[in-house]
């Protein structure tokens, strides 16, 4: 009797930590997913830093169109999330408004932000990750970078992207204040490239779907798309990214990611 | 053969530099922007004293040039300003915001030349802010500010960046003139300013400041010694009997601290400082919170709700409008195309309960390089407020080019 509560006891106690861990409740599917994203971010380390250009396009739903310039600078971080500075071209009011972030898987986000014509450095809430990112169909936590550690990963099967072959992959974020209850990518089984990306909002209803176009590669080993879709199945608002003038190894370094830098960027 | 190896090589090595050095200057074109816009000041009470109005035009423009050479590491700026304005004399003025030439090295920058800096994390009292004078005639709000001539060499370290100030020369505040709202009975006599030390508007400034970051934590600490930014208004009778309101500058030492914390949706802010000027001696605190609610209603609009409070040690609503009074703000940043923006805040004195004051600043882009802004201010009807009748709406429409 009294063996058999405590063997009562102890099946609880492992019930009640497979509900709370998900690692207790990996099975295959998760396994797979976890795999695939291990070697989405393995394709892609190394990079060191980079820099681009891109415009962004916003179209409401009767089509009118706004426009940004945008420069992006970025370090990699070992073992944290990447450095990344923004710099606004355009809107010409916003000219010369830059945006300095340090990522963290988890943990929140380091943020701040330039008015140049208040000469003024803001730090900001990172709470912010599910926002708009100027105005547009992107929000902050669509653009940051890929850490394995934010999302827990279920496989779903495979299927056709284009020619290739895709891993359709679940991820639900596990970092806090996401906009979204899962994001479900399309991944190919030759490069691990996302090529497109379903956000499902805090209701669980599809809300964006995210394309990426023409994917290139550089430095023989990192693949960039030249452009990014975003399309708002509930506003019927879309968002388009075209980048161009992709460069790696520029010799960015952490001086280049600070306060300071922040105030000068032109 | 090694000899002429070797000399052919340095003179590879040689040339580019050398041509880098005469052409870099002009291989990048200078860099020309800029705005201009109208602006309407419109009151709603009929003006107090003679030669006021009731509506004020004016136009603005300001324009910006910019090179740069060795690689970004030296660059000029350049942003003059002008502001004219249908009545007001004093108003229409004209101000080089910028003429910094910057240098930057491997940890350190260099800026010399006309230049702006801000310190401080409050929105309504920018306490501990004290490089730049502000240009007040242009807008009430602080923000104008006229360009200060400095050198500042900024010392980038792990511990935190120092930054040293020698500012050569004095700004006076800009005053409203005869024919100005936003003013007492008497026009300030900008002509006839009178200073403690004997070099007068040419005293040597001098600040240091250090600043850091701690994961969540911002802070800067500095030390100012020189002219006091806010004058003392005298009133002084002339040789011929007239009476005129003469604008004080005594010399001040000051030391000055402001803090931010950043957690989650929570920026806990303070500003402090220590003042030891002519007359006194004295401490001022100006600090509170911002709360960010994401995405209210289901929408894209951040909703930040602003509490600050402000005490000054002297306790004199003359000397500092903030001398006891706590601020109430809510600010929406619609995330829209059109970056559109609205501070609207409540300035409530806790000595004097009729005293306080609320405004609005909205803007928002209109097509690609329009922007029309709007700053409505209400004043309460007080003795110590002596611009109580001057509630007005300012709209203002500029093109960015």
């Amino acid at each position: 009797m009294k063996l058999l509560q405590r063997s009562q006891i102890t099946l609880s106690i492992i019930l009640a930590l497979a509900l709370v861990s998900p690692l207790a409740l990996a099975g295959p599917a998760e396994d797979k997913g976890l795999e695939i994203a291990k070697q989405r971010k393995l394709r892609d380390q190394g990079w060191g830093d980079s820099q681009a250009e891109m415009i962004m396009i916003l179209r409401n739903k009767s089509g009118q169109e706004s426009k940004r310039d945008i420069r992006i600078k970025n370090l990699e971080v070992d073992n944290d999330g990447d450095k990344g500075l923004t710099i606004f071209d355009r809107p010409r009011d916003v000219k010369g408004t830059a945006f300095l972030s340090f990522s963290h898987p988890l943990g929140n986000d380091d943020q701040w932000l330039y008015l140049p014509a208040l000469k003024r450095v803001k730090r900001i809430s990172s709470k912010n990750k599910s926002g708009p990112f100027m105005g547009s169909e992107f929000a902050y936590e669509d653009l940051s970078s890929f850490e394995i550690e934010k999302y827990s990963y279920k496989y779903l099967g495979d299927e056709k992207c284009g020619a290739l072959n895709c891993f359709k992959v679940e991820n639900t974020p596990l970092y806090k204040h996401s906009g979204y209850t899962k994001i479900i990518t399309w991944i190919d089984d030759q490069e691990y490239r996302v090529h497109k990306a379903e956000y499902y909002d805090r209701k669980s209803s599809l809300l964006k779907t995210l394309t990426f176009i023409e994917y290139k590669q550089y430095k023989n080993k990192f693949w960039r798309a030249d452009q990014y879709m975003m399309n708002n199945h509930q506003t019927g608002k879309s968002t388009q990214l075209d980048w161009k003038n992709y460069k790696f190894s520029v010799g960015l370094t952490d001086k280049d990611f600070n306060k300071n830098t922040l105030k000068r960027v032109r | 053969m090694d000899f002429w190896v070797k000399q052919i090589r340095q003179g590879h090595r040689l040339y580019p530099l050398v041509a880098l050095m005469v052409l870099s200057p002009f291989s990048q074109a200078l860099e020309v922007n800029g705005k201009v816009g109208v602006s309407a000041l419109l009151f709603q009470h009929a003006p107090l004293y003679d030669k006021q109005h009731r509506q004020q035009w004016s136009a603005l423009a300001e324009l910006e040039f910019y090179h740069s050479w060795n690689d970004d590491q030296d660059s000029i700026l350049f942003k003059p300003y002008a502001r004219v304005d249908q009545h007001d004399s004093e108003r229409s003025h004209f101000d080089i915001r910028e003429l910094m030439w910057l240098h930057v090295g491997e940890d350190w920058e260099l800026r010399t030349g006309i230049g702006k800096v801000f310190w401080g994390v409050n929105e309504a009292n920018h306490l501990v802010d004290i490089i730049n004078q502000d240009d007040q005639v242009d807008d009430i709000s602080g923000d104008p500010k006229l360009g200060q001539p400095m050198v500042n060499l900024s010392l980038i370290r792990d511990w935190g960046t120092v930054d040293l100030f020698v500012l050569p020369g004095f700004r006076e505040r800009t005053f409203p003139g005869e024919e100005g709202r936003l003013r007492g009975p008497l026009a300030v006599d900008t002509d006839h300013a009178e200073y403690e030390s004997s070099a007068e508007n040419k005293h040597v400034d001098f600040a240091l400041r250090w600043s850091h970051t701690f994961d969540d934590y911002d802070m800067g600490l500095y030390y100012f010694r020189g002219t006091n930014r806010d004058p003392r208004l005298m009133v002084k009778q002339t040789s011929s009997g007239e009476i005129s309101l003469i604008p004080y500058y005594d010399q001040i030492d000051q030391f000055g601290l402001d803090f931010q914390a950043t957690l989650e949706a929570w920026l806990w802010k303070l500003e402090a400082l220590h003042r030891k000027d002519e007359f006194d001696s004295f401490a001022a605190v100006s600090g509170g919170f911002e709360y960010t609610f994401v995405g209210i209603m289901e929408s894209a609009t951040d909703l930040g709700i602003i509490m600050e409070y402000s005490w000054d040690e002297r306790a004199d609503p003359a000397l500092n409008q903030f001398q006891n009074d706590v601020m109430f703000g809510a600010r929406f940043a619609f995330n829209d195309a059109q970056s559109t923006e609205i501070l609207a805040g409540l300035v409530q004195d806790l000595d004097y309960s009729e005293l306080r004051s609320f405004q609005i600043e909205a803007s928002r882009r209109l097509g690609e390089d329009w922007k029309l802004s709007l700053e409505l201010r209400l004043f309460s009807d007080h003795e110590l407020n002596p611009i109580s009748d001057d509630d007005h709406l300012q709209l203002t429409l500029e093109k960015y080019f």
